[in-house]
């Protein structure tokens, strides 16, 4: 009893920490997790349990060995990694490539686009408690893998766009099959709505939930669905072309607070529903004008860029991908630095969960569709 | 809209000295290099000037120059004494829609820059890799801690004469 | 049903044991058995795939395969946990769980203890799963654990109330708290139940039917939460919280947390289809009527009792792999705020048409 007295009467905050291994991190990532009740005072993201040294990598390979590299950065998007690391070395060689490339490259990056959306709408179904979503999407990403592994014989990390050119052409169906899935996709698109879009309880779940305003995203440097959700129509495939983006017709989905508030969490998955639609769109439009041509032509036979540096970034399912690269002369890149888009979305956790329930975080973690792979790299 | 070449003259003009150079002879990108303990003004300036506006930064990278004096140590490493690192800043201006690369270089035995954390929070986690990977100090950053390596780890690993530690925390690292 | 055994046996202590018993072997271990495999085969058939195909015919015996491997497995206690309520934990919860079947009536010869205050008894044992949730969530000394047990407690007991406040507009028409009365009560068609207003006469009747689909619905909603199924399952929220309270169990403990959510499933199934849907009474007559052979309706009673039961499993399975889940503070706005005033409020409206 004494010992009770002595003892001042004091309440601590709960320390919780999620991760590194926890169902819904996306991956080995930690928070550190300030708790009161089940309030959250602060998060504090540890990342790098991940790290493969890829940069380091990077300057150990020749230009085209880095490829491979590329793949496993967002592993959800391998088509689209390629994609950037070609076209920046292509600018820093000033390499022009065939029509029939560019095409080739776009469907494959628009269909990797929808591929990388339909995971995260999947898991964000399995953060917020509905498993069946995640299935449904599921189904319809291996009938895009099957698309690849039938062009580049894997299904997930392809090494398939090299710097001026493509590893294989087409092949003799993929026309047909992408129509086949187009057609197959449309009406999944609706169902996935009706299933968890509008689903009332999900929309409690996510409307209102991690309002992210445009001033504080902007500032974090947030790019893609993120940063479209707060309500900039910011895309760099309209804002700052590059391959043949500029030949197409598309619109740029942006949050417009429907169910809540302008950049909620519901804003950011439905951003991304809507752009599995207008990628839709672009394939649709760019399937059928794949001009003759031979792929590999422009593949330069030895790959030595001048002295310089380059900054290139394109448009990732997740947002930015940039790479800055330093050539020095030789065959080998003296510096790769990836700007990964998911890397600088993560950054902005800790300020958009103060003040929400431990639930909330996982909302709020899940709409910003990290992957690990690329936030360490 | 404004090219690299008016934002020089524009920032030569305001800060004088502390714009040190505007290199235009490697291809694709000109680059403004400045004073590092200079970077948060022109930073700072560049953001809210109303011709410039650059809201975003768009990547910050340390880079290992390696144009110091390279020795051979006993065991056939390099060992780079001297020389520079350097860090880049590539802004971009959504409002405007024109882009900047910065430069800044620091020596290698003391590299400290101004942190322009303050000026885009964006910067907070690319400066703690630039930290973590090449060892540059952001002056005046308010968590400058290690991001991707563990913060026990020893050296860093970006650097180009980094050599790989034979034991962390007993297990061995080259394995 | 004790009668008649006791007659056979003529011994009063195992006649009791073996009463006892009866439904752990006849009904609740078989039970859980199906009603995983179920649980995996409707969920896989629900998501464009087929499930646990393995083991037998279309993978009929994976759950006694898992069973098997359950009990094979290490029992683990970490040594931070308390270990006599980490021990204690899972049985409290499992006999909390199990005591609710002593005064369900499975059919009108077979009720384990045909008790006068059948459902009362009913809502206070099932208080003992709360204590078990509490204890093993404390004892694992565990964070998530910890937060899983209270989201759990707090859960179960708001929900009690309005699971409450319904039994009670059902006892104030019925006139009984014995379940095996009350069943006996909606005989014959299923125009007798109560969820058509079957205590009532007449013009009674029709008015009651509207108050009574309000009546099951605020009953399933809470049982639903009750046993912390989704869209409910907060205090085991996979995505947040692991596993909730039963994160550190293993082996056969864990298996007991898992036989008492599914008995449990059965369990309040089985109390509104005691209070609502007719009991154990068949909605179109009896076969034994018919054929003149008395002996067959207690059989066709204790079938239809156990489908009625089953289907609301099912509707419970089919609602879990269709909705997400609530945040713990929908959950108390669901039940403070919209299912406690509507019950009470149709506790009032009942009340006043029984006087009518």
């Amino acid at each position: 009893m004494d010992k009770i007295k002595t003892l001042d009467v004091k309440t601590e905050e709960l320390v919780l920490n999620m991760g590194p291994q926890h169902p819904s991190t996306h991956g080995v990532l930690r928070l550190v997790v300030e708790l009161e009740g089940e309030l959250i005072v602060n998060v504090k993201p540890y990342i790098g349990y991940l790290h493969r040294c890829f940069e380091k990598h990077a300057e150990a390979m020749t230009y085209p060995q880095v490829v491979p590299y590329t793949d496993r950065m967002d592993y959800l998007a391998s088509m689209s990694n390629n994609l950037g690391y070609a076209i920046a070395v292509e600018k820093l060689m000033g390499i022009e490539v065939p029509e029939r490339v560019e095409y080739i490259r776009v469907i494959m990056a628009e269909l990797q686009r929808i591929a990388s959306h339909l995971v995260a709408l999947g898991t964000y179904g399995v953060d917020i408690g509905a498993f069946t979503p995640f299935l449904y999407c599921f189904i319809a990403r291996e009938k895009i893998l099957t698309l690849f592994e039938m062009t580049c014989g894997a299904r997930l990390l392809y090494n398939y766009i090299w710097v001026g050119g493509l590893s294989h052409d087409i092949h003799p169906d993929f026309v047909r099959l992408t129509k086949e899935f187009i057609e197959y996709f449309k009406p999944k698109i609706v169902e996935l709505n009706e299933l968890l879009s509008y689903n009332k309880i999900f929309i409690e779940r996510t409307a209102n939930v991690g309002i992210l305003p445009l001033e504080t995203a902007v500032n974090y440097g947030v790019t893609g669905p993120v940063l479209r959700a707060s309500g900039l129509k910011w895309d760099l495939r309209k804002n700052d072309p590059y391959s043949i983006y500029h030949k197409f017709d598309f619109e740029i989905p942006v949050g417009d607070g429907r169910m809540g508030t302008v950049g909620d969490s519901w804003d950011r998955y439905f951003v991304r529903v809507r752009e599995m639609e207008e990628s839709l769109k672009i394939i649709e439009q760019a399937i059928d004008q794949i001009p003759d041509g031979d792929v590999k032509a422009a593949i330069p036979r030895r790959i030595k860029p001048p002295k310089g540096t380059v900054y290139s970034r394109t448009e990732n399912p997740k947002g930015e991908l940039g790479y800055f690269i330093i050539s020095d002369g030789t065959v080998n890149p003296f510096r790769v630095k990836v700007r990964a888009p998911s890397f600088v979305n993560l950054s902005v956790i800790g300020e958009m969960s103060k003040g929400h329930l431990v639930a909330d975080l996982i909302a709020i973690l899940g709409s910003l569709d990290i992957v690990l792979g690329e936030i360490d790299r | 809209m404004k090219t690299s070449e008016e934002i020089f003259n524009i920032l030569k003009e305001k800060f004088g000295e502390k714009i040190t150079g505007f290199e235009t002879d490697l291809p694709v990108e000109p680059i403004i290099t400045v004073d590092p303990l200079a970077i948060k003004d022109v930073c700072l300036f560049l953001r809210d000037d109303d011709d410039l506006l650059f809201d975003t930064l768009m990547n910050l990278s340390g880079v290992d120059d390696a144009n110091g004096e390279k020795t051979k140590d006993e065991e056939g490493y390099d060992v780079i004494s001297g020389g520079t690192l350097s860090v880049y800043y590539h802004l971009d201006s959504i409002q405007k829609g024109h882009k900047v690369t910065l430069k800044v270089s620091v020596n290698r035995e003391n590299p400290e820059v101004e942190s322009v954390e303050s000026v885009w929070r964006a910067a907070d986690w690319h400066e703690r890799e630039a930290f973590d990977m090449f060892g540059i100090v952001f002056l005046n950053h308010p968590d400058l801690r290690r991001i991707l390596m563990p913060e026990d780890w020893d050296g860093y690993p970006l650097r180009k004469d980094y050599k790989n530690p034979e034991y962390y925390q007993g297990m061995k690292v080259p394995y | 049903m004790y009668e008649y055994l006791n007659n056979i046996v003529g011994n009063e202590v195992i006649t009791y044991f073996v009463v006892a018993a009866l439904p752990l072997f006849l009904v609740v271990l078989p039970f859980a058995l199906i009603a995983v495999l179920a649980e995996r085969k409707v969920s896989a058939h629900m998501q464009d795939r087929l499930g646990p195909m393995r083991v037998g015919y279309h993978g009929i015996l994976q759950t006694v395969a898992d069973i098997l491997k359950l009990i094979q497995k290490e029992d683990i206690i970490i040594p931070q946990a308390d270990k006599k309520l980490f021990n204690l934990a899972p049985f409290l919860v499992f006999i909390g769980s199990y005591a609710v079947f002593a005064a369900l009536p499975f059919s009108s010869k077979f009720i384990g203890t045909n008790a006068e205050v059948g459902i009362f008894y009913i809502l206070a044992v099932s208080g003992f799963v709360v204590a078990g949730i509490l204890m093993g969530g404390w004892a694992s000394d565990n964070k998530y654990s910890l937060l899983g047990a209270m989201r759990s407690a707090a859960q179960i007991v708001s929900y009690e109330i309005p699971t409450a406040i319904v039994v009670l507009t059902l006892v104030m028409i019925t006139g009984t708290l014995n379940l095996g009365t009350m069943s006996e009560q909606q005989t014959a068609y299923f125009w007798n139940w109560n969820i058509l207003g079957g205590a009532g006469e007449g013009i009674q009747q029709i008015l009651l039917i509207p108050f009574m689909v309000v009546a099951f619905t605020i009953l399933f909603i809470s049982t639903l939460a009750e046993v912390n199924r989704t869209p409910f399952d907060i205090p085991e929220a996979e995505s947040e919280l692991v596993a909730g309270f039963h994160t550190e169990y293993s082996g056969m403990k864990f298996a007991m947390f898992f036989l008492a959510e599914y008995a449990n499933m059965f369990a309040v199934s089985a109390i509104i289809v005691s209070l609502l849907f007719g009991g154990y009474q068949s909605p179109f007559g009896y076969l034994g009527n018919t054929l003149g052979i008395p002996a067959l309706i207690p059989f066709e009673q204790l079938f239809w009792f156990l489908s009625k039961g089953v289907f609301f499993v099912f509707v419970q399975m089919w609602l879990r792999w269709t909705l997400p889940r609530l945040r713990v503070d929908q959950l108390m706005t669901v039940c403070w705020k919209y299912l406690i005033p509507y019950a009470v409020f149709n506790l009032l409206i009942v009340g006043i048409i029984t006087l009518i």
